[in-house]
């Protein structure tokens, strides 16, 4: 019971990231139409600039956070101009391909960037712990701070985006671009400049996951990049263009994967070690079996 | 001139038979002066045949639907063929061991990349997983063929038996995978293929028995083809033939065999269908286009052409562990389609060559680039320039040039084609 609880925590910890993670998927897919592959190349990144303000520059924490957030927003909306804009109009494939090509570039540049040496982003957290049941000599049902801070980042977070796309007359501007293009560039909207926006805030909101993914303490490789790969099954559960589909896949996912790694090594060894990774998308397959849109994306309805 | 030649003939000779087919023929370009058409294109059994004088100078001349679709439609496009299938028989002999190897791996990614080509470019269903097909097409061969070792299985069988079973074991796998990917679409398919591709390399990192094991691997399938071991030297007449050149022939013939097997596929009915489901597949679906059956078949296609060329690419690579059949090597793949020309069989080849040639390439140019360095020090390394240049080139040919190197091609030819007008 201690474990599941435990696990539960974790789970909602990890699962708040990836919301985090496949929201700002949502917001540039649901702006654009694409299904940014690069994402993890703007999380790294953002891990990255962190790492250089916190620890080397030595601001502090939060500080680095927001001018991380605004660097990788500018690169994001810099990556859509040059790369994106040209395939408006072209199909969905073709521009998803693009952002792959991106994928490598960013993930290479993570690499020469990281090379030089073993990089931490200094998080206020790191692994410290909360005892919620102490047992006897051991703490039964731990909660990390991290998590605790993840939950509570990411729901400030998604309640003020929310929010601002709601109520705001620029939030309201995006929502019409997303709907329809043309209506909403004849309605006098500036339908490039809300791709732009929408890039920026994709890419701000991946650099914040990739920070709070960092912030446990331990030390930051390239190669972590990868972990926003396992945001995609959320993406997918929730449905690609819904933002509480993001959310509750995020969290589902999150859950999944730690329970998966407190039961399945005693449970079903013959799965194999690291075993959490992959079940998000066995999750994903299934619901996908019976949802071919996920839970709560739009059936595409197409005129022929 | 012509009325001479009655003259010369004598009554009673075998030659009387003839005068009269150039009368005819002068009767016929008369009516077709005033038709404005032949009458030996319309009918008969000479039907679509022309004058040779007529097709010179004009290449896309057509005078039938079946010369129009055919292989080969254009005589230049028989010459390449065969001077570049010339080319490609000679080029082991002369070539260097390293040289000729590499060439055998772009002929092997050519044939992964025509298979995905199949389902992408002809079919338009993107997909990230096509690395695990070639790695079920690797691991069926290994074990039909391979040798056993302490914890691998190998039934050592003939190659013959395991390229067949390497086509046939990812083949159903697909057949299997098929329904559930023709459920859902477009970017959801992507990730889904993506699932596919991660489930399947923990699958094949726990199945020891099979591959070898996480990070250990197995030996590919042993090179005994038809009883000839390939691994010795031969002698035809004067050639030695090495095994290096064996294995490039093997290559070679199965990538020309499925490569023919691909485009003709792709001017049957069955290839429209394939095109007509990826330009929009509901109104496929209205014209008659079973999607089912056609989403199926490319991706049971696709799938055996993944799993011949992963058999070879595990024999030319000598060992194949399961963490290399992960998304960089899908994205490899794309890239060989992309760059090569989606929905062309020989800008596939193109591609894969390039794909495969670059690194050496780049490894070539290395001492004349200056922030290059082969060491850690240095702005960039061989590897890191090599991929930032993938990611470069699919984006710029997306952006660019969607058709790819064969869309390049394209356009040199038309220049020189309709020279002196641009078009």
């Amino acid at each position: 019971m201690g474990n599941l609880v435990t696990a539960v925590l974790a789970g909602l910890g990890d699962g708040a990231v990836y919301a985090l993670i496949a929201v700002s998927f949502v917001i540039i897919f649901r702006a654009t139409g694409v299904l940014n592959f690069a994402q993890p190349g703007l999380l790294i990144l953002g891990t990255f600039f962190t790492s250089v303000l916190a620890v080397d520059q030595g601001l502090p924490f939060w500080v680095a956070v927001a001018l991380a957030m605004l660097i990788v927003a500018v690169i994001s909306m810099g990556i859509e101009r040059v790369a994106i804009r040209p395939m408006i109009g072209r199909p969905v494939f073709s521009t998803a391909l693009v952002t792959v090509g991106l994928f490598i570039m960013l993930l290479i540049l993570a690499f020469r960037l990281f090379a030089a040496r073993a990089r931490t982003i200094n998080d206020p957290w790191q692994l410290d712990q909360w005892c919620l049941v102490q047992g006897e000599g051991s703490c039964t049902v731990a909660f990390y701070q991290h998590h605790a801070g993840k939950i509570v980042v990411v729901a400030v977070v998604l309640a003020v985006l929310g929010l601002w796309l709601s109520r705001s007359r620029t939030g309201l501007a995006m929502r019409a671009t997303s709907l329809d293009q043309e209506a909403a560039l004849a309605q006098g909207i500036n339908v490039g400049r809300m791709f732009s926006l929408a890039w920026g805030i994709g890419g701000a909101l991946a650099a914040l996951a990739g920070i709070l993914l960092a912030a446990n303490g331990s030390v930051v490789q390239a190669n972590d990049a990868l972990f926003a790969l396992v945001a995609l099954p959320a993406l997918i559960l929730g449905g690609i263009d819904s933002l509480r589909g993001a959310l509750v896949g995020g969290l589902v996912m999150g859950i999944v994967s730690a329970l998966a790694r407190t039961y399945q090594p005693v449970h079903a060894p013959w799965l194999g070690p690291n075993f959490e990774n992959v079940a998000p998308y066995l999750v994903m397959i299934l619901v996908l079996l019976i949802r071919p849109y996920g839970l709560f994306g739009t059936k595409e309805v197409q005129r022929v | 001139m012509t009325t001479s030649t009655p003259e010369r003939e004598t009554p009673g000779t075998p030659e009387r038979e003839t005068p009269g087919t150039p009368a005819r023929e002068t009767t016929d370009s008369a009516t077709s002066r005033l038709t404005g058409q032949s009458r030996s294109l319309l009918a008969g059994p000479d039907r679509g045949r022309v004058n040779r004088n007529a097709l010179r100078g004009r290449p896309r001349l057509y005078t039938s639907y079946a010369g129009d679709s055919a292989l080969l439609n254009t005589p230049a496009k028989r010459w390449w063929t065969l001077a570049v299938i010339l080319l490609a028989l000679v080029l082991p002999f002369w070539l260097t061991r390293d040289l000729s190897h590499l060439l055998s791996v772009a002929m092997v990614m050519a044939i992964a990349g025509i298979g995905l080509n199949l389902l992408t470019g002809y079919a338009g269903q993107i997909s990230l997983g096509h690395p695990f097909f070639m790695a079920l097409g690797a691991y069926t061969g290994a074990v039909v063929a391979g040798e056993p070792g302490s914890i691998v299985i190998g039934w050592e069988l003939d190659l013959g038996i395991a390229l067949v079973l390497a086509a046939v074991v990812p083949g159903l796998v697909g057949l299997v995978v098929a329904p559930l990917a023709t459920r859902v679409r477009g970017l959801y398919l992507a990730v889904l293929t993506l699932g596919l591709l991660m489930l399947g390399e923990q699958v094949f990192k726990q199945w020891a028995s099979v591959t070898g094991g996480s990070g250990v691997g197995r030996a590919g399938a042993l090179p005994v083809l038809f009883g000839n071991d390939l691994e010795q030297t031969y002698a035809v007449g004067p050639l030695l033939i090495e095994p290096h050149v064996s294995l490039y022939l093997l290559c070679l013939v199965l990538l020309v065999a499925l490569a023919v097997a691909a485009r003709n596929l792709a001017r049957s009915r069955t290839g429209r269908a394939f095109a007509a489901v990826r330009d929009r597949d509901i109104a496929a679906e209205i014209m008659g286009v079973n999607l089912l059956r056609t989403k199926t078949l490319a991706f049971v296609l696709s799938s055996a052409y993944a799993g011949v060329a992963g058999c070879l690419y595990a024999i030319l690579i000598g060992r194949v562990a399961p963490e290399q059949w992960n998304i960089l090597f899908a994205i490899n793949l794309l890239a060989i389609v992309v760059i090569g020309g989606v929905a062309t069989i020989s800008g596939t080849l193109i591609g894969a060559a390039f794909v495969v040639l670059l690194p050496r390439l780049l490894e070539w140019l290395a001492p004349w680039l200056p922030f290059v360095s082969t060491g850690s020090g240095g702005l960039i390394t061989i590897f890191q320039l090599e991929s930032i240049l993938f990611g470069a080139l699919i984006v710029l040919f997306l952006i660019l040039e969607p058709r790819g190197l064969f869309g390049l091609w394209h356009r040199i030819r038309t220049y020189f084609t309709t020279w002196p007008f641009s078009y």
